[in-house]
This record gives structure tokens, sequence and C-alpha cells, in this order.
């Protein structure tokens, strides 16, 4: 009889882990209680250990991601052990019963996701691996990309092969069993203390890109105040005439944007990023600006803004913000940017510490105008202010170089005679 | 009494002595019945051989003629001398024909010369054409009797002045005019190589397009083209009656509600082939036919009387030798108790004029018609820089794939050689690949094939010498 080894529930909130090291190979003779792999987790790196003797048979590869539950291995106990292994004494047991407790929840889950694997997997016949030297050129790059194992996929194609259309389908059911588990009700804890609810992708992905951020780069931030003042009474004079020629209302993001472009020109540094060891310095603009939709923050790339007019960069805002509202960004849109200018104000904020977007090295962040009493010429004024923040990667910008940076950005807005005004 | 064999193969056609082959190679002992003198068959000896020969030779008489100054060879004079050219296409079929023969003797293969009669499931007799009649007993027998030419009741075979293709194989010399009645391959090609030859050729076509079957964007540039290099066509255009007066004829037919006279030297009818198996008498012992004439069969090739299995021509399908020689081996691998296969849906077909158009799967309006979600790539010629080398730029390959799974539902290829092109489509259609597949596979530089890579990008607008649209 062959018995299946499954990944046993190591923990609270851990659905799946990695295979790491196989300590035995397929074909072994494995004792009772011997460990056979290496399960590593976010949290945890485990022995797992045979539950029977018998002949060894894997079924995923060393550093394979599997989930909770997954089958992978077999153990047939119908052989006999050779002459020599039988001397050898089992280590000592694991300590599984009382893990196995807490298994529960994360069991629950562990079960449901792997309902879905199987969804995606049983449509063919199982036992006819496709190694992936045989793949097809299309089926290798939708497999890469879209992160799916081609040995899970029933092939369809001559004498089982995988076609695209196989991957893609899977692809694609794999997506709807994600978005299921992501509609399910939010479930509430025993206890009723709290609740569970699956996170969308986009929030993982957004967690997952601020948490490589913060961990990537030296991140500091510097704080300097603007009078907003001359260029709003600039944008309350041109404003009609603006609107009617180019249809769009003149805001201030054109403003900050030009004034970024004038500080990057005059501290390029900002406008770089690292790779590996080397410096990249960019020679061109293309600014990202973080737009807060419903399902989370995007950063849509404003491209050339060196070289278009306040009206073209307006008009590329608005479009982008319409299409974030109707979800009609694409990937092309939010790519390749070179910095970052976010603006916390529109919900209020008066001072914050942004996080860089990797791989840029500096992130302007704008705040809320409020009118506060300031010293002008020895007299106190009541003027519209604004705190301006930029955070940056220390490992590439001085601090001079940042503060310099900011500085030429408040110049810019407090005179705004000094940008290239075009309307 | 004779020997008792595993099978008999009635017709040593593609089909037939294709299959005759895998049996002997299955261990099967095989038997090969031919009512004419030389193995081979239709294809061999009166089809795809002979006219391949003929269109090869008067392609490098046009070479000669016309295409070689432009690469600054200056060929004055450049003459046919046709019983020259006659010949050596003969040597061509000797030479393979031959070679089939001695296929047969290497695959222990018993090859009989005559008239194959199924008298009982399992009962062959062979009545030789030098007279006296032998019997077979076999435990399988295969049908593999192929087809001949369509007539029409109006314009009967005369062998002489109203042709079919066998006699258009082997004029003597080109005549004058020649009017071709039927605008498909096998029109096409002969009125090609005439018309190359130096007769006047027109061609009459009942339907408003000339080779059925192929992509109609594809097949109208073809027809275009052979406009250019000298032929009439006449679409839409229903010949009524055929007379000949004198040894000239005048075919009378009605184009748009007018009534036309053509007059030729000789008539070349290519309307079509029908299934053949007379002599046979598969009637007599039971085996059913559809109502085309054909020999019924289920996907294993077998007839409704056990033991008798039917292929090829003679069976539906298109008329097309590799279609019965992938049929022979599946037949006979089911025979031997294999599991035998053909897919219907990678079957190419080829017209060989100048440019060849080859076609495989589904063409864009049979797409249309099915409703399936569908995109198009295509790609020219006179964009790839093999072509551009070999001054040889008409033409275009064209993709039909499936709008969400991008698998390769059907290929289209016009060019020089679209017959030799079409095979990686062939390929990878067997094996269920995507566009994608093509164009992520490297294509050696500079190669035709390479148009076939870009215009499979172009499925996904990213073919890189044209612009995407």
């Amino acid at each position: 009889m062959s018995i299946e080894v499954k990944i046993p529930a190591v923990g609270e909130s851990i659905t799946s882990g990695v295979v790491s090291v196989w300590h035995k190979k397929s074909g072994d003779f494995v004792n009772e209680g011997e460990a056979i792999f290496t399960l590593e987790t976010d949290k945890v790196s485990t022995e797992i250990v045979a539950e029977k003797a018998g002949v060894l048979e894997t079924r995923v590869p060393e550093g394979r991601e599997v989930k909770i539950g997954e089958v992978v291995a077999t153990i047939d106990d119908s052989e006999a052990p050779p002459e020599e292994k039988k001397a050898e004494k089992p280590p000592e047991k694991n300590k599984e019963p009382e893990e196995k407790k807490k298994e529960s929840e994360a069991e629950k889950k562990g079960a449901e996701e792997k309902a879905f694997v199987a969804a995606g997997a049983d449509r063919g016949r199982p036992g006819s691996p496709t190694p992936s030297t045989t793949l097809s050129p299309a089926v290798r790059r939708v497999a890469e990309e879209e992160h799916v194992e081609p040995e899970k996929i029933a092939g369809t194609g001559k004498e089982g092969r995988l076609t695209k259309g196989d991957v893609l389908a899977a692809v694609q059911e794999r997506d709807k069993a994600a978005e299921k588990i992501e509609a399910r009700e939010v479930q509430p804890s025993a206890d009723g203390r709290f609740t569970r609810k699956r996170m969308s992708p986009l929030r993982r992905k957004i967690a997952a890109q601020l948490v490589m951020a913060q961990q990537t780069a030296a991140i500091l931030t510097t704080f300097n105040e603007c009078d907003m003042s001359a260029v709003q009474e600039l944008r309350a004079k041109s404003q009609e005439k603006f609107m009617k020629k180019n249809g769009v209302k003149l805001g201030l993001m054109s403003f900050f944007i030009k004034a970024c472009v004038e500080a990057l020109k005059a501290v390029p540094v900002v406008n770089g990023r690292i790779e590996g060891e080397d410096f990249i310095q960019n020679n061109f603009y293309d600014i990202g600006v973080a737009v807060g939709t419903e399902r989370g923050l995007v950063v849509p790339i404003v491209r050339d803004t060196d070289t278009k007019s306040f009206a073209e960069l307006e008009l590329d805002i608005a479009g982008f913000a319409v299409k974030a509202r109707e979800g009609k960004l694409k990937i092309e849109d939010l790519q390749g940017g070179t910095f970052t200018i976010s603006n916390g104000g529109v919900y209020g904020s008066l001072l914050s510490t942004p996080i860089l977007n990797p791989p840029q090295s500096g992130i302007l962040g704008m705040h809320k105008i409020m009118p506060r009493p300031v010293a002008v010429n020895g007299k106190v004024e009541v003027r519209s202010m604004m705190y301006l923040a930029l955070s940056y990667d220390h490992r590439a910008i001085d601090g001079k170089e940042a503060v310099t940076f900011l500085v030429k950005v408040k110049e810019c807005i407090e005179d705004p005679k000094k940008l290239p005004l075009d309307f | 009494m004779m020997e008792k064999f595993d099978v008999v193969i009635i017709g040593s056609g593609p089909g037939g002595y294709i299959a005759a082959i895998r049996a002997g190679q299955l261990g099967l002992k095989t038997a090969l019945v031919e009512k004419d003198k030389e193995l081979g068959g239709t294809c061999l000896n009166i089809g795809c051989i002979p006219s391949k020969a003929l269109l090869t030779s008067s392609d490098h008489f046009m070479f000669a003629k016309k295409e070689a100054a432009k690469h600054g060879i200056m060929i004055d004079g450049a003459h046919v001398d046709l019983g020259k050219m006659q010949q050596r296409k003969d040597k061509v079929v000797k030479t393979f024909t031959g070679g089939v023969r001695a296929l047969m003797k290497t695959n222990k293969v018993t090859t009989f010369e005559g008239i194959g009669t199924i008298i009982a499931p399992g009962k062959v007799s062979v009545k030789s054409s030098k007279g006296g009649t032998q019997e077979l007993e076999t435990k399988n027998i295969v049908i593999a009797t192929g087809s001949a030419p369509v007539e029409l009741p109006f314009a009967k075979f005369d062998g002489k002045t109203i042709v079919s293709s066998t006699e258009a194989l082997t004029f003597a010399e080109a005549p004058k005019k020649l009017l071709v009645i039927g605008a498909g391959a096998i029109g096409l090609e002969l009125g090609s190589v005439w018309n190359r030859l130096g007769s006047e050729v027109t061609m009459l076509e009942f339907l408003p397009r000339i080779a059925l079957g192929f992509d109609l964007e594809l097949s109208n540039l073809l027809q275009r083209l052979l406009t250019a290099q000298g032929i009439t066509f006449h679409l839409e255009t229903k010949v009524s009656a055929v007379k000949i007066d004198n040894g000239a004829v005048t075919a009378t037919a009605t184009k748009s509600g007018e009534e036309l006279k053509f007059k030729a030297d000789k008539v070349l009818v290519s309307v079509g082939r029908r299934p053949f198996s007379e002599g046979v008498c598969a009637e007599k012992i039971g085996v059913e036919f559809d109502d085309r004439k054909r020999i019924k069969v289920d996907k294993h090739f077998r007839t409704n009387v056990e033991g008798i299995y039917a292929i090829g021509d003679v069976i539906a399908g298109p008329m097309l030798a590799h279609k019965a020689e992938d049929e022979g081996i599946a037949c006979v691998e089911i025979i031997a108790g294999k599991s035998g296969h053909v897919n219907y849906d990678a079957i190419a077909g080829v017209i060989y004029t100048n440019p060849e158009l080859a076609g495989v799967g589904l063409t864009e309006d049979q797409a249309k018609e099915k409703g399936i979600d569908y995109r198009v790539g295509k790609f020219p010629f006179r964009a790839n820089s093999r072509a551009l080398c070999n001054e040889d730029v008409d033409g275009m390959v064209k993709f039909v794939a499936d709008s969400k799974t991008d698998r390769i539902l059907g290929a289209h290829i016009l060019q020089h050689a679209a017959s030799e092109l079409i095979a990686e489509a062939v390929s990878v259609i067997e094996f269920g690949g995507s566009s994608e597949d093509i164009g992520r596979t490297c294509h050696s530089h500079p190669t035709l094939s390479e148009a076939v890579k870009e215009a499979a990008l172009n499925v996904e607008k990213r073919a890189l010498h044209i612009m995407n649209r």
C-alpha cells in the first residue's frame, strides 16, 4: 500500500511553504520518523518526517511552493527495508501532535485553496507529467509570466501535450477561483472578536511593494514648506481662459510636475536609481502621479514631462483619472517612471513621510493647503501654506542634494515665473 | 487455391502502395492488386507527379524567358523542345514507379496485375489483362481504388479534343487556344503549364471565384497574378454546350444572362473528380455507399462489411494523395491491432501554380461562418528579405487564429515556394500550437520562412518588418 505525504499545517495564518531540501530521493527507503524534507514557511523551517517506513517517491522538485495539505510524495510501505538500513535508529519524534491543535483555521483555508488548485489540474490525465523542456514556446511564456505550474495542467494537444489555450484556461480558472475566495463573505472568528477576509490581489501587491521598498532602500524624509499664494493667484487669473482653450482645469499638479522637472534638472541624482552595484542616471522625466482609486493606490506615469505644456500635463492627468476610475489603466501606463509625486493633501493630510516607489530614488509628498500665520518681511501675515516632504533613497542621494532639490521645488512654486509658463 | 494473405489492397495509388509498405513493415502478409501495368495509380502516372514535372519545366522556361534578364543573365532565343520536356516527365514517372515496385519487394508485398474484384468477404479475384484469373484468400481487404475525372454530359471526353487531365499532360504540341472548364487545382495547374508553353488559355468557372476551398483573399490575389501572366478568366460562367466542328471547338456559355461563345483547339474539362471503384464489385457483396457514390466507412476505415476497409479518394474527404497515404497507414495499423489516426484538421491543400497557393485548416470565411471569434495575421513577401533577394515577392502568408486561445485554426500561403512553407504551419497545427508558438520560434535569416513567423507575429500585431494593422 502506498501512503501520501501531505504538507502539514505548521501554524496559524500559514497557508503555504516551500520544499527547500529533500533529504531523501525518489526510490530511497525511509524509516518511520525519519526526516524526509525541510519545509520552509514565512515564519518557520520544519523537518517533515515519514509517518511510515517504505520506499519514497517524491512528487515535487526542491524549491517548489506548496500549499498546506498538498501531496508532495508517496511512501510505498509494501517494500521491505534493505538489510543495512534496519540498524538505523529513527530520530526523535516530531512535535506534531501539539501543532495539530492549531490546525483548525489554517487547515480549513488550506483545503479550500487546494480545491482550486485541483480544479485546474483535474481536467485531464494525471500521471502524464510534461517536462518543461518539451513545452512549446508560448506555453513556456504564459507559464512563466502567470506563475502557473505546467505539471498541474492537463494538456489537450497531441498526446496530451499542453497548448497555449490549456495554460490560458488554467490561468483563467485560477483567477476565477481566487476571485471566489476574495468574494466570499467576511468570516467572523469563533468568538466574534475579529473577522478574516482575504485581501484583494491589488492590496496584496501594494503591501508587498511597500514592504519591499522599506526593506531595500535607506529611506529618509526631508521637509519644507511653501507659500502657495503666487500659484493660487495665477491659477485664479488664468483659469477661465485655460479651461476654454484646453477643456481641462489648470490644476496644482502641473505646477508641481514642472517644479519637479526644474529641481530634477538641478539635482539629477534624484532622477536616478540604484541597480545592483550601479547607479543608473535617467535623462528623461517620466513622473508618476499617485492616484487613489476605490480598489487601492495606482501610480500612472506622465511621460516626457519636460517637453510637455501645462495643458498637455493636465490633459494626461485627467485622462489617467478617468481610466483609473473605469479600471482601464494598462500595465504600460504604470511602468517606467523615474520620480513620483504623491498628494495626500486631497484627503487633508498636513504632513507625511511618503514611501519610495521602487526602483525610483525620490518621491515628493504634497499636502493640504492651510492658511497659516507666517513671518513675511518681519511681519506676521496669514498665507496659504503647504508642507512639502521629499522621501529619498539615502544610498544614492546625500542629504545636501535632497534638501537642495526640495528648496528648488519650493522656490519654483513660490515664484512661478521660474517655470516655463506657457498658457 | 492461393496462399492466404492478412491483407489484400486493391489499388496501388499513394493510398494503396503506402498502406502496403506499412502493412509489410508491421509483418502482415500483404498483397497489392493493380489494374494497370505500372504501380502508383493516378498520382504517379497521370496526376501529381507528371503535372509537377511539367510545371517545373515550364516554370524554368518562364524564368529563362522573363526573369533571368532581371538577374543579369541574358538568354537569347530561349525556346521549348516539348518532346524533350515530355521525355523528362516520362523519365521522372518511370523512376518513381520503378521505385515503388522495388519498395514492394523490400517490404515483402506480393503484387498482382489485373482488376481486383471482391467475390466475397475474404476473397478477391484478380483478372489479368493478359487473361487468366487468380483467386486470393485474405483476412482483410482494403479498397483503395481512388478517383477518376468527372465528365460533363454535354462534353464527353474524346481523348483528343475534349480531354481530361490525363491527356492534357501528354499534348505533343501546345494547343493554340486552350479552353479550361473549371478553375480548381487541376485546371489552374494545367492551364498554367500550357499558358507558359505558348497556348492562349481561357478558363471558365461556374463559381464567382477560383480555387474553391482555399482562402478567398489569396485566391483572388492568385487570379490577378495569373491574369497578368496571360490567362483569361471568366467567372460565374456556366458552360452549356461544347461542339466540335472540323477539329475546332466552340463552347457555349452564359455569364450574367448573356450568352458567350468560346472557340478553342482543345478543351480541358477539370470540373472535379469522382470516386472510382468500378470492377471491385463492392456493392454486390453489400458494401454501402453514400449519396455521392463514396464508400461509407467509420472512423476506423471499416465498411459495413466485416473485413473490408476503404481509404483515399474512394471515401469521403478531400481528394488528396497525402490524405490517402495517411489513411492507408492508419488503416493497416488498425488492422494490425494498433491505434491509427488521421487528423483531418491538419491536411494541407496545394495548387502548384506560380506562385503556389497552399492552405491548411480553416479559411477566414470558414472561421466567420462557424461563428468563431478569430484573429488574422498577415505578412506580404514584399517585406521579406529572401523574397527580395530571389526577385520573387508576389504573395503573402495569412494565419487565422482563435482570439481566446491563440490556437492556429488555419494557415494560408501564396508564394513560389508555398507548398514547402506550409509544412511548418501543418506541424504546429498538428500539435495544437498557437500563433505565438511560431512567433517565438527562431527562423533562419534570410529565409522565406521568416514571413511565416512574421505573419504569426502579426496575429498579435507585433510583426517586425511591417506596420501592424
